[in-house]
């Protein structure tokens, strides 16, 4: 079948492909002409490795992602499931209030799955949530990692206020519902995180 | 209208005279003078105490070059901030007492806001960018975005320029370290791994500094480890603005600030809106870095857009955030 590009986004297109007679989605990290190739094959390498484990290690622990089939480290590709959904970026804005606090509580609960066990995300934006069948699916986990430090779960939350605040500014409740949603599921102390947040918005430049 | 703008946030005292022409800008004079610290980085102080020397007369020669008289100045800008408390003091300071003596509104803007705008007002083509700003102190991917200038990624340690000039300083290079950084590197030859540090669209770089340190004191080659320094923060500063361009949709990129000086970073940026089918606009330099004419410029913007300020207001902020300013003058 014919590869329709999907997406092409700033470091990988993502392609409708066939495998096994299953429609699915593969994601190839393309290579930077403006970077070495010494950058350039390291990191496509370890990106495409990293995130395949995150994605496996993700799915065990409850959180929505997209099924697994290939994953070629030389080419940088990982061959996975087609979710056919709708982007919450695209949708956020134009829902209720009620449904939209519903949607960003269960953010925050899957948040909070991968971080009781050290996965941090890495780019937790609303681009990279894809809801199906009443699920948040977690994408794109290219930039993540596993890490036991408060200071990487803080991290990685601040992204997705970032996020909210540049895309979804008008809604400026939505991270505290993705709070709200993270403390009931989060195993830890969610008031340090918390904390941590606010020390990292505080040490940004011209705070 | 013809508009005066002081920009003094750090190491420079610019004083530019710009008109807005169908609006674009159209430079009358621009100039400049920089505080070279003996040894170390910029004194505040020091550096505020230079501005006050050169103030008046960098006012006086600005309207001479320009070719008006102090009564076709329309208005007085200058930068609000963020920058050095001591240094945007004195540039308020003059802009206030000029503005009083001429009677003629005062208008302060913000520095990283103008940085972006000159690009918009002088170079063709460029009509709603993603900004790289790369300065010492400043590292942001900016672009317009529902109203106003958003911080799509910024650093969360030091600047690019700061972190060349910290790296420069352990090789005892004198400041600004970025063009003896650039030179030396032309000649490496070979990579050292540094930390590619990229958090979201967001960057740090004491990590990578204190690596390209340690291989100092290893004894490696200082070609290559300038090299590889300048190609792993590079590469990191033109992956985030990329990453900012697929999350915008933008399909221009801006380059401003001290460091898009570097051949290196500019063939990186150009490389990468290229392949994405995208155009790269650089400045000339003189508006590229710190100056008065961007200054002037987003004053002109402002004003002309019926925002005012009165005295009260024009109190300096350090933490001017690019994204507290209410952006009128676009749709």
């Amino acid at each position: 079948m014919t590869k329709k590009i999907l997406y092409r986004g700033a470091e990988a297109e993502i392609r409708l492909s066939e495998y096994m007679g299953k429609i699915v989605v593969q994601k190839q990290r393309v290579q930077k002409a403006y970077r070495i190739k010494e950058i350039d094959e390291q990191l496509i390498a370890s990106r495409t490795k990293e995130e395949a484990k995150l994605i496996a290690e993700a799915r065990s622990h409850g959180v929505s992602v997209p099924v697994l089939y290939d994953v070629d480290l030389v080419k940088g590709a990982i061959t996975m499931e087609y979710l056919d959904g709708q982007r919450i970026k695209d949708i956020l804005n134009k829902l209720d209030e009620a449904e939209r606090k519903r949607i960003c509580l269960k953010i925050g609960e899957s948040i909070a799955r991968l971080h009781n066990h050290d996965l941090i995300h890495g780019d937790i934006t609303t681009s990279n949530m894809i809801l199906l069948h009443d699920r948040v699916h977690f994408i794109d986990f290219g930039l993540g990692s596993k890490n036991t430090e408060l200071e990487a779960k803080g991290v990685d939350l601040h992204v997705l206020m970032e996020a909210f605040a540049s895309t979804h500014s008008k809604y400026s409740n939505c991270f505290e519902y993705v709070l709200e949603g993270y403390t009931k599921q989060f195993r830890g102390d969610a008031s340090s995180v918390k904390e941590k947040i606010e020390e990292i918005v505080r040490r940004g430049r011209y705070r | 209208m013809i508009c005066l703008g002081i920009e003094g946030t750090a190491h420079s005292i610019g004083v530019g005279i710009i008109t807005g022409v169908e609006g674009s800008c159209r430079i009358l004079s621009n100039l400049i003078k920089t505080y070279q610290p003996e040894k170390g980085g910029i004194h505040p102080r020091e550096a505020a105490n230079h501005h006050a020397l050169h103030i008046a007369d960098l006012i006086t020669d600005s309207v001479k070059t320009a070719g008006i008289d102090f009564s076709d100045i329309d208005l007085v800008s200058f930068s609000q901030g963020p920058g050095l408390g001591p240094c945007l003091r004195t540039a308020a300071t003059a802009a206030r007492a000029l503005s009083l003596t001429l009677e003629k509104p005062l208008m302060g803007v913000n520095h990283c806001v103008a940085h972006l705008e000159i690009g918009r007002g002088t170079v063709r083509g460029c009509h709603d960018p993603v900004l790289l700003y790369v300065s010492g102190a400043n590292t942001q991917v900016i672009a317009f975005a529902e109203g106003k200038y958003r911080v799509f990624g910024e650093t969360l340690d030091v600047g690019i320029g700061n972190c060349l000039d910290k790296f420069g300083r352990t090789l005892g290079l004198g400041f600004p370290c970025g063009p003896k950084i650039e030179e030396l590197a032309k000649k490496g030859t070979r990579y050292l791994a540094l930390p590619y540090s990229i958090k979201g669209m967001d960057l740090a770089f004491s990590g990578l500094l204190t690596a390209a340190e340690a291989y100092v004191r290893q004894g490696k080659p200082l070609e290559d480890v300038c090299y590889s320094l300048q190609e792993t923060t590079f590469a990191m500063l033109t992956e985030v603005t990329e990453r900012a361009m697929a999350h915008t949709e933008k399909q221009e990129v801006l380059l401003g600030g001290g460091v898009a000086s570097n051949r290196r970073l500019r063939d990186m940026v150009q490389t990468m809106a290229r392949d994405r089918g995208a155009r790269c606009f650089v400045p000339a330099r003189d508006v590229c870095v710190d100056n008065g004419a961007m200054i002037a410029w987003l004053g002109c913007l402002m004003y002309t857009n019926g925002v005012r300020m009165s005295l009260d207001e024009s109190l300096i902020n350090q933490r001017f955030r690019t994204d507290m300013v209410e952006v009128s003058w676009r749709d």
